[in-house]
């Protein structure tokens, strides 16, 4: 009897651990844009953001299982528009979503520009282009403010 | 050809020169440049003189030079913009930096053509001032990054002797944030590029073109000189008149 009991609790326990590990949460969510399916755009994205390196001070974040589970809120950063503030949320250890308390949109919504200006303009969807090119242009300002309140709102989330 | 990038003013600063009569040496004193601007400007710096000057401990009156023709250039970018390049922050202290960042870059390029160089480019966060052609002889080949996936180009403009700025976020364009948590009405742009002739006013005027949004890319239709590609949250980019006369196909 006792060994059929052993045995059943063994079982039952790997069934409870195994279901748990399929049920894991996903990391950040992120959802790209449709873009021509000939072209193909990343799927996923981790917590820390890819690019130019990242100075001394912002430390990227931590492997998973690290964090205590709960809501962050990270310090106000300054991305030279205005300030970006974030809020982590960790679930199961794990960053499951970043949220915005603060975003650099708060100039004025309306400009003077000359209407005359709008038959010019020409849209086109986005594609992915297959080419060597000698130097790359891109934004960093808004990313390295997102680093560093996310950076600080982790920190508070150390285990 | 020579090559180096050196993190300075808080972002990698990339000085490539292809005349074959450049040296290392005068790459180090054009990064020995980026530092001294870095230590007058910074204002992450508590002793730099935009520091002191916020604090209230240099006058007006006792500025240098340098620190008078930027606060001046900052002036006259916040009429030009509309007010959406503002070097005044909330707390009343002025930042320059989005001012200095290509305003340094272009006096260095400035050096580069007194010390008799032609065919070189300096690349510091995403801003870039050409000038002449590259290693192949071709005019400088520029790849407009895709604000979704910053390994991918979505772009491949050729410039001669032009300037080019990207202002943007990615964090947008990765839709990590809930909209409808948000409030009001979103922002919905996440990039916008622009070519001109000097990077430090091309870099104004894409730093307030993204911050007026999908006017924005009106904004740079309406200067002369400059042309512009803006991305928006859905991948459906807007670009000006001219801005094709930049494009290279492949």
């Amino acid at each position: 009897m006792k060994k059929i009991l052993l045995s059943l609790s063994v079982i039952v326990v790997f069934l409870l651990y195994s279901w748990n590990q399929r049920n894991e949460s996903e990391q950040v969510q992120v959802v790209p844009p449709a873009i021509s399916p000939t072209q193909p755009v990343s799927q996923i994205v981790s917590p820390t953001i890819a690019g130019a390196t990242p100075p001394p001070s912002v430390p990227t974040a931590k492997p998973l299982g690290l964090y205590k589970d709960g809501e962050y809120t990270g310090d106000a950063a300054d991305a030279f528009y205005g300030n970006i503030q974030v809020k982590a949320i960790i679930s199961g250890g794990k960053i499951t979503d970043v949220q915005f308390l603060q975003y650099p949109n708060d100039r004025g919504t309306s400009v003077e520009i000359n209407s005359q200006a709008m038959p010019f303009l020409k849209q086109e969807a986005i594609a992915a282009q297959n080419a060597n090119v000698d130097i790359v242009s891109g934004a960093t300002d808004s990313s390295m403010a997102f680093r560093q309140s996310l950076s600080s709102a982790l920190s508070k989330a150390k285990i | 050809m020579v090559r180096e990038t050196r993190f300075l003013m808080g972002m990698p600063i990339a000085i490539v020169i292809v005349d074959k009569t450049a040296s290392k040496e005068d790459i180090d004193s054009l990064f020995a440049y980026f530092q001294d601007i870095d230590a007058q400007f910074s204002t992450y710096k508590k002793e730099s003189e935009i520091s002191r000057f916020n604090r209230g401990e240099i006058e007006e009156s006792n500025i240098s030079r340098q620190m008078r023709l930027v606060l001046q250039l900052c002036e006259q970018a916040k009429k030009e913009t509309h007010g959406y390049f503002d070097s005044k922050k909330k707390d009343g202290t002025i930042d320059p930096s989005g001012l200095v960042k290509g305003w340094a870059i272009y006096q260095v390029s400035k050096q580069l053509i007194q010390k008799g160089f032609k065919n070189f480019f300096i690349e510091a966060g995403g801003d870039i001032q050409t000038h002449g052609k590259n290693e192949k002889g071709e005019d400088w080949i520029v790849g407009i990054e895709n604000p979704f996936n910053r390994k991918e180009i979505i772009k491949v403009i050729s410039l001669r002797n032009k300037a080019v700025a990207t202002s943007g976020t990615y964090i947008r364009g990765q839709h990590i944030y809930d909209p409808h948590q948000y409030g009001k009405d979103l922002d919905e742009i996440v990039s916008i590029t622009v070519i001109g002739p000097t990077i430090y006013k091309t870099d104004v005027y894409a730093t307030a073109a993204f911050a007026m949004q999908r006017k924005g890319i009106e904004f740079i239709q309406s200067m002369k000189g400059y042309e512009g590609y803006m991305v928006d949250n859905k991948g459906i980019a807007t670009y000006t008149k001219n801005f094709e006369n930049y494009v290279r196909n492949n």
